[in-house]
């Protein structure tokens, strides 16, 4: 189904076809994937090694996080999840508005996320749970390494967020000015495996930080 | 997900499940299962999540062979990351202290 590139204005002209350029795009997006797997894996598998050399202190930690901002935090990137398919969708179907408002949604629920996470900070300075700033502790020993995978693991977390957003802004004109069409929104596509990706990161995180018992 | 692609009606019934998911991962911890089944247990059900996000939201279900092996292969290489530093360092400092 090779397109003729002058008809096909959308289309590189190192491609065959949009199938081809498709599928180029999105092959790639999920190899800079595999690389932020390995990237957030690194600091699982410390995770890992030293829950299990620390279970006590891990624990304790643990019960100092508020599990109802964590589980609401959960639920709110759920839905920016949600919004970004919604984005994706309205560029795949060519409805500019629909794409639109996806990327606001994304925006909006990123952004009441980063402020949740923004009080849950505040509240570990409060309570001296800053491991090399603000310390102060008579629980069992390691719990520094704990605090310290915590604010690491979601500080990371809340970065890619950041950029996320940040490049959801940018999307925004040409969003409405329907630079993206069904032949090609691949560049929409592969913002939403990205913003997924880090959805899924937190999947982990929420349990595995806040809900150890 | 939909072959002609313009509802949205499956990726709600989605999110649906994933928030069903996320009270489920709360309600078990507050069981406080012996360990090392709690941990197990929030393992089984974050995969899942993380399952149907892949599938769905990141529409691997109806993806090319090419890149659905791509995805699977990020997620085997952090098994292979997984199984051989864990096997050293669990098998070195037998785990204990759990309550």
């Amino acid at each position: 189904m090779s397109e003729s590139h002058a008809q096909a204005p959308a289309l590189a002209h190192h491609f065959e076809s949009y199938e081809q350029q498709k599928e180029t795009s999105f092959l790639g997006m999920w190899l800079f994937l595999a690389q932020e797997i390995m990237f957030f894996g690194g600091m699982f598998v410390t995770y890992v090694v030293y829950r299990t050399t620390y279970p006590l202190a891990f624990e304790a930690g643990s019960h100092e996080l508020p599990i109802h901002w964590g589980f609401a935090n959960t639920l709110v990137l759920l839905v920016s999840s949600f919004t970004m398919v919604v984005a994706v969708n309205g560029a795949q179907t060519g409805k500019p508005k629909r794409l639109f408002a996806g990327l606001v949604g994304t925006i909006v629920f990123g952004l009441v996320f980063l402020s949740v996470k923004y009080v849950e900070y505040s509240i570990k300075w409060d309570h001296h749970l800053v491991p090399g700033l603000n310390w102060a502790w008579d629980g069992p020993d390691g719990a520094q390494i704990y605090f310290s995978l915590y604010f690491a693991m979601t500080g990371m977390h809340a970065l890619h967020m950041v950029v996320g957003i940040g490049i959801m802004l940018f999307m925004l004109r040409p969003a409405l000015r329907g630079k993206w069409t069904p032949e090609n929104y691949n560049f929409v596509e592969g913002f939403g495996l990205y913003w997924h990706f880090v959805d899924i990161v937190w999947i982990f995180l929420f349990p595995y930080l806040y809900l150890i018992r | 997900m939909a072959k002609d692609g313009h509802s949205l009606k499956p990726y709600f019934f989605v999110l649906l499940l994933l928030w069903t998911l996320t009270v489920a991962t709360w309600g078990t911890a507050l069981l406080e299962l012996p360990h090392p089944w709690g941990a197990v247990v929030a393992f089984l059900i974050a995969m899942t999540k993380a399952t149907l996000v892949v599938l769905f939201f990141m529409h691997v279900k109806s993806a090319s062979p090419l890149v659905k092996l791509a995805a699977a292969g990020g997620f085997f290489w952090l098994l292979i990351f997984f199984a051989i530093i864990l096997s050293d360092y669990l098998a070195r400092h037998p785990v204990t202290g759990w309550t």
